[in-house]
């Protein structure tokens, strides 16, 4: 459904330099340095999956949606979405592609929201009555019956965020496009975003794409993950997979009453006062063999196993690849 | 076009929500066109004529330029302020619409309160028709309406071409005001008034002597008898083709760097 093959982009850009003088000099003599934005970038995606694309800032995420979006033309390599090249048949692909940039709004900002989506269904050209079962649908899973009368400029964010999303469905795109969806909400929003994104991927078969930080969107909703840095893809796979690969240690954290002077053979995390948390590799040592150690030095009175958290992985991916 | 009309609905029901502001620009917009031509009254009421253009004859001229300046700024205001849509981002959203995004732009501002200064010049327009006891026929009209619609034409045209050096600049330029502020300016009065070479830049350069000094002696009855002076305006029309030419190549430079 979406082939990607070897495409890459430069981008060249000029070097600024400080200083009024250096500035003027710039006007006149530019030294330009090229940059690998994207650098022989190859994957496929599915009809019907969620696919979580993460990446540092500047590693190449946004250019690879402006090229699969239609908006950026790549300097080299193949591109195949729903049988278009979509910088080449721009006005027909987009069609059938929602994007949601998290940051930007594509509601009109002073009129009701409803005006908004009469106008985008004008300009997608929805038939009517299509459009009314598209805004029925949208309207009870996001909730939006009370707020689709009021302006934009009055809702809260997470209300704003909602409409975005029903915004970019009315037109029933196939492939979704959602540029961190969940920025700045508070929790109960977001966990409305999740829920409605898991529901309408499941019950349309939309293939997603979501770029976020938030590695909680992407556990909650990607069942595989394209990891990008400096233009390159590191890792594409599942989320187990990759939970398998990097979660080689658990964290047990221990509250004890008293403690006897024995020595510990784990790596001591951190140490206050009746509490102690520890880093278990569980390849070398069983979970219930730990906990006997334990017991025997301390006296316990709360235990704790966790897994190292999606969050923590990622920032030590990013550490492992120098990204 | 349907579409255009929906933008249209949906950016007039913005404009009103914040009513006050509205009719305060709006009044605003018909009083700083009006002291120009104020100032103009007064420069004839001491010298009378200008190499031969009487109050009345440069009072046309003036309402031409600036109802047609007017409408193009009510109507084509989204690329007067394109560099905002650039530097917003909100280009990328018009680039994944599927719609041109001529289309587009034209619908992401209208300039209603426009309509103060369009007013303000229908009113010298109509002043200057009435002390000027001319021989109208259909032709005449249909001149004076192209005078006004090639301008529309211009001043877009112009807009655009600033809007397309924004691809290379992304700041707005106030560059381009010097055709589009100075030329309105300029073009107020009959460009045979001035020398020579500020005549020939705007009228083969930038063509607002084809709305202003040539078709206006057809107007007035100063061409003895020749009506091919009639038909200029439409010729004033094809600068709109080069500079949509010059959009296209800037869109496609804007699709290689995506900045």
């Amino acid at each position: 459904m979406i082939q990607l093959a070897n495409i890459c982009k430069n981008y060249q850009i000029y070097q600024k330099k400080q200083g009024v003088l250096q500035a003027f000099q710039s006007l006149i003599h530019r030294e330009y340095k090229i940059i690998n934005a994207l650098d022989d970038i190859t994957f496929n995606i599915n009809e019907g999956e969620i696919i979580g694309y993460i990446g540092p800032n500047g590693a190449g995420k946004s250019t690879t949606i402006k090229i699969m979006s239609g908006i950026l033309v790549p300097d080299s390599g193949t591109c195949n979405i729903l049988g278009f090249t979509p910088w080449k048949q721009r006005k027909e692909y987009v069609r059938h592609i929602g994007v949601v940039f998290g940051q930007r709004s594509q509601l009109w900002w002073d009129v009701p929201v409803l005006d908004s989506y009469y106008l985008l269904k004008d300009i997608y050209k929805v038939p009517l009555k299509q459009f009314k079962t598209n805004l029925d649908l949208l309207t009870t899973k996001l909730d939006l019956g009370d707020i689709l009368n009021t302006p934009v400029r009055q809702l809260s964010l997470g209300q704003k965020m909602r409409c975005e999303i029903a915004a970019a469905l009315l037109h029933d795109p196939k492939i979704l496009f959602l540029d961190e969806p969940t920025i700045g909400l508070d929790a109960i929003s977001k966990l409305k975003v999740r829920k409605f994104i898991k529901e309408i991927n499941h019950e349309k078969k939309l293939t997603i794409i979501l770029t976020t930080h938030d590695m909680n969107d992407i556990e909650a909703l990607a069942k595989r993950i394209i990891l990008i840095g400096k233009g390159k893809i590191l890792l594409d796979g599942s989320l187990p997979e990759l939970r398998q690969k990097f979660t080689a240690h658990k964290i047990i954290t221990i509250c004890y009453l008293t403690k006897k002077d024995c020595p510990i053979p784990y790596k001591i995390i951190a140490e206050t006062e009746n509490k102690v948390k520890l880093a278990i590799d569980v390849t070398k040592n069983s979970i219930s063999e730990v906990i006997n150690k334990l017991s025997n030095c301390y006296d316990i009175c709360d235990i704790s196993v966790d897994t190292r958290s999606i969050e923590e992985i990622i920032v030590d991916l990013y550490k492992e690849y120098q990204i | 076009m349907r579409l255009y009309l929906q933008y249209l609905k949906i950016l007039l029901k913005s404009a009103l929500q914040y009513r006050v502001s509205f009719i305060l620009l709006s009044i605003g917009q018909f009083f700083v066109p009006f002291s120009i031509f104020i100032s103009m009254y007064f420069l004839f009421q001491r010298f009378e004529q200008i190499k031969g253009w009487t109050l009345y004859e440069v009072a046309l001229c003036y309402a031409v330029i600036h109802i047609a300046f007017s409408l193009s700024e009510c109507f084509f205001r989204g690329f007067d302020s394109f560099s905002s849509l650039i530097i917003s981002g909100e280009f990328d959203r018009i680039l994944v619409r599927p719609r041109s995004a001529l289309i587009q732009i034209l619908g992401s501002r209208f300039e209603f309160t426009r309509i103060g200064r369009l007013f303000q010049s229908f009113i010298v327009l109509v002043y200057a028709v009435y002390h000027l006891n001319l021989d109208w026929n259909y032709l005449k009209i249909i001149t004076l309406t192209a005078m006004i619609l090639s301008g529309v034409v211009i001043f877009a045209g112009i807009f655009i071409l600033g809007a397309t050096l924004t691809f290379w600049t992304i700041e707005g330029l106030e560059v381009i005001n010097i055709l589009t502020d100075g030329g309105r300016e300029i073009s107020q009065y009959p460009l045979n008034i001035y020398p020579n070479w500020v005549k020939n830049f705007f009228t083969f350069v930038i063509p607002f002597g084809t709305i202003n000094y040539l078709p206006l002696l057809y107007v007035l009855d100063k061409t003895n008898k020749n009506n091919l002076y009639a038909f200029i305006p439409f010729i004033g029309m094809l600068f709109l083709i080069p500079c949509l030419l010059f959009w296209k190549l800037g869109i496609k430079h804007y699709k290689s760097t995506g900045s």
